[in-house]
């Protein structure tokens, strides 16, 4: 019984830290799918809204519930100005230009975080408070299951606005086509920009909850290594994909890491990559159509 | 005279990849409340002429290098494609583009951002559904799954949320049966005489655009070879025997006379 309630246990701590994966998926699919930009500096956006959170709640003293939004905001200003200085000018650049662009940009934004709050990591002031959560008899880290819980609302709230919110139906219709999208009188530069703010600042949210549970550092910005594995066996352009692949990962890692030892984490991640990008290269749930990279 | 013309264009030039010249010298106008055609073969630029008003020329690296294009006595040469558009200038593209993961209502839903900043009531989808029942029925499917003839209905359809007061229509018979082009013809007459929207339509099926217009235009690579009312276009000679097909009027002629299509079209020399 009690190897049942364990194994339990480690299932509900994946299903924490997958969603998590599937929230900064969600901000790689918000930007691929309009703009069709594979933006590698994700990762590196949740870390730098961890430490802006830092700044704004250890630096200035101010309260959680105004740091978070702040974090968030100054993820989406990066977001809107990385869009508008480096990403518009690359437009009609060969993907692979682009993608070097981001790749470049996540370093220069570890380099800035190291410059300003230096390379040793740090823990972000607790707000959340540690008093355990049980289900049933399991054991949940407090933590864990409101990052759980504010990943799932916040996702459930994109997969909502996508359906229905006009803004959502422009953002669909200019990943569809873009032409079509611009003689349907839609602002198409305007859609990309409120991509990238979205995506940057749902990166900089996650990056916020990442960094409450396990501290910041400026190596934090591999979990969004882990995000990009989450999407391409979800699909690059896929919503649901993000979702269902994040708490797959999450639980398998997971797993993996419990029974197999925590060596094998990476290990099974990338080898479920490989097995997937073998029998379904556009991902699990993304459109038919492959794009070289 | 000029405060009736809505579309002015005035011998433009377009290069595309600044190598490929595909306009020389093109002009043509469209009234207001007419329905114009434009005329050519495959190649002749009639696509790129759409684009160059719609100013979609800029996705596919091409661009005006001289001449002017007037909508509504502005200049459109600085104004952004979603710009014309919501200033009432719709573009329903060739292969009729619609967005096929989207619903159909979420198809029109897409086209309301036209109406963005205009102080317009917004365009009830009824409009739609009244010229074309078949939508109706279909406005929760996905557009991907409805069959050709619907989805020009449905770029139309679009096209009609705008309210627009120019319609550049490109190709709609593409690929569509005799009896729904006929069909959705009728309804592009229709719509043309009830709500006094302006149309430039390029088409190759030289019978049906004539059978609506009231103005033609032939373009042969790159520029205006022929013009006229359509009632003077469908006399003529050589519109009749390369455009409609008709063979001089001495009965069947047989496959082995074919040399006589090489005859040089008149207007050339």
């Amino acid at each position: 019984m009690s190897d049942l309630l364990f194994f339990f246990e480690v299932t509900l701590a994946g299903l924490g830290s997958g969603a998590l994966l599937s929230l900064t998926a969600l901000a790689f699919v918000l930007i691929y799918k309009a703009t069709r930009v594979i933006n590698l500096a994700v990762g590196e956006m949740l870390m730098l809204g961890g430490y802006l959170f830092f700044a704004f709640a250890a630096g200035f003293g101010l309260p959680a519930w105004a740091a978070i939004p702040l974090a968030i905001a100054g993820g989406g200003l990066v977001g809107a100005v990385v869009e508008r200085g480096l990403i518009r000018p690359m437009l009609g650049e060969s993907p692979i230009a682009v993608f070097m662009v981001t790749i470049g940009l996540g370093s220069i934004l570890v380099g800035l975080v190291e410059l300003i709050w230096g390379t040793d990591p740090r823990a972000l002031p607790a707000f959340m408070g540690n008093t355990p959560i049980f289900i049933g008899e399991a054991y949940v880290s407090r933590k864990i299951a409101i990052a759980f819980a504010v990943a799932a609302v916040v996702i459930a709230v994109f997969l909502v606005l996508f359906r229905y919110w006009r803004g959502g139906v422009a953002l669909r219709a200019t990943a569809t086509d873009q032409a079509a999208a611009y003689s349907c009188g839609i602002n198409v530069p305007g859609v990309f920009s409120l991509a990238w703010v979205i995506g940057c600042g749902t990166a900089a949210g996650a990056g916020v909850l990442l960094g409450s549970i396990g501290g910041i550092s400026p190596a934090m910005g591999v979990f969004g290594l882990s995000a990009l594995v989450v999407v391409i066996v979800g699909g690059l352009d896929s919503v649901a994909g993000a979702l269902v692949g994040g708490l797959v990962i999450g639980l398998i890692e997971a797993w993996a890491g419990t029974y197999l030892g925590g060596e094998f984490k990476l290990v099974t991640t990338f080898g479920l990559l490989l097995v997937a990008l073998m029998i379904r290269p556009y991902g699990l749930f993304g459109t038919t159509e492959i794009e070289r990279l | 005279m000029a405060a009736d013309i809505l579309l002015d264009i005035n011998n433009i030039e377009v290069v595309y990849n600044k190598t490929v010249q595909v306009l020389r010298g093109l002009s043509l106008s469209v009234g207001r409340g007419k329905i114009v055609t434009l005329l050519g073969s495959n190649g002749a630029g009639k696509s790129t002429t759409l684009k160059a008003v719609s100013n979609l020329l800029t996705l596919e690296n091409g661009a005006v290098t001289a001449g002017t294009i007037r909508f509504d006595g502005n200049d459109i040469s600085r104004l952004t494609p979603h710009a014309l558009v919501r200033r009432g200038l719709f573009h329903v593209m060739e292969g009729r583009r619609i967005f096929e993961d989207l619903t159909v209502e979420e198809n029109l839903t897409a086209a309301t951002f036209a109406l963005s900043g205009r102080g317009l009531k917004p365009t009830p989808f009824d409009l739609v559904y009244q010229y074309f029942p078949r939508l109706f029925e279909r406005r929760n499917g996905r557009a991907g799954y409805l069959s050709g003839g619907e989805q020009q209905m449905l770029a139309i359809g679009r096209a009609l949320i705008a309210q627009p007061s120019l319609i550049l229509l490109d190709e709609p018979s593409l690929g569509l049966s005799p009896v729904l082009v006929e069909e959705i013809f009728t309804i592009i007459a229709s719509i043309n005489r009830d709500l006094g929207v302006s149309m430039l339509l390029v088409e190759q099926n030289a019978a049906v655009a004539f059978a609506v217009a009231h103005y033609g235009y032939i373009m042969e690579t790159g520029k205006i070879v022929l013009d006229g009312p359509t009632e003077r276009l469908v006399k003529d000679e050589d519109v009749r025997e390369f455009y409609l097909g008709a063979s001089g009027g001495e009965g069947t002629r047989s496959y082995r006379d074919i040399k006589h299509y090489k005859r040089r079209k008149r207007w050339l020399s």
